[in-house]
């Protein structure tokens, strides 16, 4: 039943009153609403699953009395079923399943790094490694991808596929340490129900952009890919996923591109849009077609040490070359020697030959830019400099939320301002102010306060002469007003200290509930600001500290 | 070895290990066993094993040695270790020397025989050598040299089968699913019903700033949170990972938990109970009831103006002259003291022998007296203030008093004051049986009603001045009396019990009306100079509201203070009432009553005035407003009397 419910999509319902199901009891139980359960009898999948623990039964009684041809014969009659129907009714529309598809992908994607021995059968991690790679595929032909993060965890994507934002992680590659307290028939029943889903996707997928489904890679692309020594590399079959995966090639389509077939989108305007708003679609238009085509006429090269996979996608997403070392994978188009090479991704303290004519740059630059719209200057990340902090695309901020000053400078640039110049230029002004009062200050430290006692004295002697020429009246005016300011403000809280007094009970709870999350969240952004000031004080003390040192 | 039997008729089986057998030394004592073979422990309780011939029991020897007896027998029995005791019946036999052996031998997986050699030489009854001749001599069948036709006639068979085309080649299995276009065909009538009713399994959270390999600094935790996050519970936490930060991106190792996540992630999927919540999504501002402003409805008193210092001690209690002219307090400190309300000064200081609990002002202003309450008994007092006409007139009143011929009985004792009394402005003293702890007077200024703690029906007493005559209106005590008040116009009688304030008629001496506080526990209660509405303070900090023509529960509940109330009043002619309250602090009430019946009250708080400080936890112990000006006093534990205008 555990099955049946991962693959139909059963979930428990929280009962509205509680009690009145659970025979008084309060404990904490699990609910099935019962049409589910009787949903779940009249399921045809549900013989299948007989059939096949029926088959387990008689394939292990073959096994204990070493009937091998007996056994033999039951493996070959193996029970199989399908999901498709299951698939279709839980998801009756495309746009159903493309909604769904985040925990879909991201399953896929962890399952597709398992290692081909143990855990799960090596066929579904096999199915599993050629529907990412397909739908890996789809995104660089679609060039829909839109976000793309770092964490500590993995690596998110977001895509928009036919308008829904779609979103996965991968993990690192590296040997997952498996755990003993995961029960790996739960996400193997996923699995096997998300492969189906992401097959029939991917299908749809590839045909709405007339690319042939079965993945093949373009005539001209496959000639290039031919490896130049004339031996084979691995199992034809085989290499071709191998391929395929190695992102580095188009795909072949039903229906020869037509050169620049792109069709001007008409214009239909909305009833009741305004003209302002038809302007900001298209320039939202406009920004989105300038995104998809970042990195076009780019060309990066990968060094070894850098993960491939992601970041190939990432360039091919945005329309630039990428290669890598022969030896590193299948698929290099071109060598490092390369000269129209523009970027070199190097994820190492320094490079010791560098050529000339090519950025050498660590890989959050390729990240951060696709964040970021546009192509950041290169500047911040060359190697072995200390990275800016790398920020999350997926966080928007509202009024009031804390907004790191790497995000300010970011908007900004993407306003079209350059405010990292004149912050520099800034920086470097006060840096030298400071240093030229440091100077000063020692030198001036007698003098300042005979200058001070003059100057107070001076003071003393205008207040005593502006006093004797005009009256108290100029003070006095003054602070009235202010006086005023603040008396309205205080009555004015009074007034609605008064008011929540009279509250009644449950808005009065509701309204508490209300104002202290809202003093929370001020309360963090306070205190990640606080923080903030104290780092960046404690970085320019080093820095003058550094200075100095350097100085003596 | 064998020994035969002496009494084979005795002997049910000879069974019996012969080699174990004792030997018996004389035909007497041949205690052999006689039960037979049975499990012996049917006889473990008994002290007998089996029965003789004769069909005696057979006893057991006695055996009553006890761990120390033991432990010398295995120490100076040279044949200990090789005595066993019999099962059969119960007797310790010594082994012989053979019969060692034998055991050794046994145990040694030896033969018990010693004459028995195993390896004895062994005789080959066929020859291993090969020799010329076979065992049998019988040739080979015909069918051994020729092809079977059965098996040709099966094979011929299959040959035709395959090449007919009927057997085929078993097809290898294709294993790798096929997909085609499953949503070619979208029907929108085809949708289940049930999709309606599905709630979709909300997205995962979008990773924030913190869970970047490299995110700004402040998003790093500080030792102390990264303390604090690893003592809370793994359920607990706001972050299911601590931030870190990585020079470069080769130095981000794998996530360890990343399986465990995607799992965490499954078992939601399937096992947590999905419901669609309505998010409460409304402007707090809304949610403040929108009330007339403060500003509009005045006058109330704003700010405190006077502070009337000179008791040492809490001031309990505070009451003014009906002209507004004259303020009295009675404290802790065994005094009570007369105030100009003008100018904040003391005019007079009475010491009274104890703790005044209440003092009341007649409310007539033709008189000049006032009722203080001090331990068992009421002073009725002329200040001598004001108008001299005034304060004679009551002296004449009072002395014009002439006695009633026949005594009768009161629950109390009129005395007059003595001469010492009398000239610090005491007039008369009324005594009670127990201590008082309120004192009211009627509206008239003829009657007064004091409070008695105790338990019985003399809690509550009317007393008439003019005639220096009590009576006590209650047959049976309702629980303890908290305070009591008599209405401003009509002939009501209220009593505030704990948790009830019931209504009395006078001139009908019934209850008209019984009213449910839903307080825990009523400290005091007003009137309004209407006299349909009553406020009660309780000590469980509400302040319940009650239409006498609405209902007999609070029209409204007020739950303004923060902790218990220690009083509360109404303004004579303004729409004001007050509350104080051991938090320190005054809550003057718009309380605006309308001719209407069909409209109700109006309540607002208007302003909270603060002043008093905090003494013992105590802050305002009474509140009183003056009775034309829109001023309120209150008096607190801090020994003040303070005048808010």
């Amino acid at each position: 039943t555990r099955r049946l419910c991962i693959l139909k999509g059963i979930y428990p319902h929280e009962p509205k009153h509680k009690k009145k199901v659970n025979k008084g009891s309060t404990a904490a139980r699990t609910f099935y609403l019962l049409k589910d359960i009787k949903f779940l009898l009249h399921e045809p999948i549900v013989n299948k699953f007989r059939e096949y623990k029926v088959f387990v039964r008689k394939l292990r009684k073959a096994y204990g009395k070493s009937e091998w041809s007996t056994v033999d014969r039951l493996k070959d009659n193996k029970p199989s079923y399908k999901l498709d129907h299951i698939v279709k009714e839980r998801y009756p529309t495309f746009v159903d399943a493309l909604r769904d598809l985040d925990d879909a992908l991201s399953m896929c994607f962890l399952f597709s790094t398992f290692p081909r021995t143990g855990k799960c059968h090596v066929q579904t991690i096999q199915l599993c490694r050629r529907l990412a790679v397909e739908f890996l595929n789809y995104v660089i032909a679609s060039r829909s991808l839109r976000k793309v993060f770092l964490s500590i965890k993995g690596i998110y994507y977001q895509a928009e596929v036919l308008g829904q934002p779609v979103t996965w992680i991968t993990p690192y590659t590296f040997a997952h340490d498996h755990p003993t307290d995961v029960d790996y028939r739960v996400m193997a029943t996923f699995t096997e129900f998300y492969t189906t889903l992401l097959g029939f996707v991917n299908f749809r997928l590839y045909h709405s952009l007339n690319l042939l489904y079965p993945p093949k890679i373009d005539g001209q692309a496959d000639v290039e890919l031919k490896p130049a020594e004339g031996k084979e590399y691995a199992m034809d079959s085989e290499s071709y996923l191998e391929k395929l995966s190695a992102l580095s090639a188009s795909l072949a389509r039903v229906v020869a591109p037509t050169h620049e077939d792109e069709v001007e989108m008409d214009e239909f305007p909305v009833e009741g849009e305004t003209a302002e708003q038809m302007d900001v679609r298209k320039k939202e238009q406009e920004a989105l077609e300038k995104h998809k085509k970042l990195f076009e006429g780019l060309r990066f090269f990968l060094n070894r040490e850098v993960p491939r996979e992601p970041l190939a996608f990432i360039i091919r997403c945005f329309g630039g070359q990428v290669s890598w070392d022969k030896s590193l994978c299948i698929g290099a188009t071109y060598d490092v020697s390369d000269p129209s090479i523009t970027h070199q991704i190097v994820d190492r303290p320094r490079v010791e030959q560098q050529v000339v004519g090519r950025y050498y740059l660590q890989p959050q630059w390729v990240f951060d830019s696709v964040n970021a719209k546009l192509c950041l200057p290169v500047a911040d990340y060359f190697p072995g400099v200390l990275l800016p902090p790398h920020l999350s695309p997926f966080v928007t901020e509202q009024e009031g939320d804390y907004v790191p000053p790497e995000k300010l400078k970011l908007l900004a640039m993407q306003r079209g301002e350059n405010p990292d110049e004149e912050s520099e230029e800034e920086e470097e002004d006060e840096e030298e102010e400071e240093d030229e009062n440091d100077k000063e200050e020692e030198e001036e430290e007698d003098e300042s306060e005979k200058e001070e006692e003059m100057k107070l004295k001076k003071m003393e002697e205008q207040k005593t002469q502006s006093n004797k020429a005009l009256p108290v009246k100029v003070t006095a005016g003054k602070l009235r007003l202010e006086d005023k300011q603040r008396l309205e403000q205080e009555q004015q809280s009074e007034e609605k200290r008064l008011a929540i007094m009279m509250m009644k009970k449950r808005e009065k709870y509701l309204y508490k509930k209300i104002m202290f999350g809202k003093k929370r969240k001020v309360r963090e952004a306070n205190k990640l600001a606080a923080k903030r000031k104290a780092h960046d004080t404690a970085v320019k003390e080093e820095k003058k500290k550094s200075k100095k040192a350097r100085r003596a | 070895f064998f020994t035969p039997p002496r009494h084979p008729g005795v002997h049910l089986l000879e069974t019996v290990s012969p080699a174990l057998t004792p030997l018996p030394s004389t035909p007497l004592q041949d205690i052999r066993n006689t039960v037979g073979n049975i499990p012996m422990e049917w006889y473990q309780d008994f002290p007998h094993i089996g029965y003789n011939l004769e069909g005696k029991k057979i006893y057991k020897p006695i055996r009553n040695k006890d761990e120390l007896d033991m432990f010398l027998e295995k120490m100076e029995n040279p044949d200990y270790w090789r005595t066993v005791q019999d099962k059969m019946t119960g007797a310790d036999i010594k082994l012989t020397d053979e019969q060692v052996d034998l055991v050794h031998r046994l145990q040694k997986g030896q033969f018990g025989d010693v004459h028995f050699n195993p390896y004895e030489p062994a005789v080959d009854f066929f020859t291993h050598e090969v020799m010329i001749h076979p065992v049998t001599n019988r040739p080979a069948d015909k069918r051994s040299f020729i092809p079977s036709l059965i098996e040709k006639e099966k094979v011929s068979k299959l040959v035709h089968a395959i090449k007919m085309g009927w057997i085929k080649p078993r097809k290898p299995k294709d294993d790798t699913p096929t997909y085609y276009d499953l949503w070619a065909h979208e029907d929108p009538n085809s949708i289940l019903g049930r999709h309606k009713m599905h709630v979709p399994a909300p997205k995962m959270k979008l990773p924030g700033h913190e869970e970047s390999y490299n995110p700004p600094p402040e998003y790093l935790l500080s030792e102390e949170e990264k303390l604090a996050w690893e003592q809370q519970e793994p359920a607990e936490r706001k972050l299911n990972f601590v931030p870190q930060q990585y020079r470069c991106l080769r130095a981000v190792p794998a996530y360890s938990r990343f399986i465990h996540e995607r799992f965490e992630r499954c078992l939601d999927l399937y096992l947590c109970p999905r419901q669609r919540k309505m998010r409460v999504n409304v402007d707090p501002e809304d949610l403040i009831p929108k009330l007339p402003k403060p500003r509009d409805l005045q006058p109330f008193p704003t700010t405190q103006a006077l502070v009337y210092r000179g008791h040492t001690s809490l001031v309990r209690c505070l009451s003014i002259s009906p002209s507004g002219q004259w303020l009295v307090s009675g404290s802790d400190d065994c005094t009570v003291r007369f105030w100009e309300v003008c100018t904040a000064r003391c005019m007079k200081t009475l010491p009274v022998g104890g703790v005044v609990k209440s003092v009341a002002w007649n409310p007539n202003p033709t008189i000049c007296l006032v009722a203080i309450c001090v331990e068992q008994s009421v002073l009725l007092v002329n200040p001598c203030l004001g108008d001299k006409l005034l304060y004679g007139a009551t002296d004449q009143l009072l002395e014009s008093y002439v006695a009633p011929e026949e005594e009768r009985v009161q629950p109390v004792q009129w005395v007059t004051a003595t001469m010492e009394e009398h000239s610090k402005g005491v007039r008369l003293v009324v005594q009670h049986s127990k201590a008082v702890k309120q004192v009211t007077w009627h509206g008239k200024g003829d009657y007064f009603a004091s409070v008695v703690s105790d338990n019985s029906n003399m809690q509550v007493l009317i007393h008439q001045t003019s005639k220096r005559w009590s009576q006590n209106p209650f047959r049976k005590s309702k629980g303890l009396v908290q305070c009591v008040l008599f209405h401003p116009i009509r002939p009501y009688f209220f009593v505030a019990t704990q948790r009830y304030v019931r209504v009395y008629n006078l001139l009908k001496q019934e209850l008209t009306k019984k009213l449910m506080t839903n307080c825990k526990w009523v400290s005091s209660m007003a009137i309004h100079p209407g006299g349909d509405n009553i406020i009660c303070g309780s000590y469980d900090s509400k302040l319940a509201w009650f239409d006498l023509d609405l209902s007999t529960r609070p029209y409204q509940l007020l739950r303004h203070h923060k902790k218990a109330l220690r009083s509360v009043a109404f303004h004579k002619h303004y729409p004001l009432f007050a509350s104080g309250s051991d938090d320190g602090t005054v809550i003057v009430c718009h309380g605006m009553v309308y001719n209407d019946l069909l409209q109700n009250p109006l309540l607002v708080p208007v302003k909270v005035l603060k002043g008093h400080t905090m003494t013992l936890d105590l802050g305002v112990l009474d509140v009183l407003f003056h009775p034309t000006q829109p001023w309120v006093f209150s008096s607190g534990a801090d020994g003040t009397v303070r005048l808010y205008t």
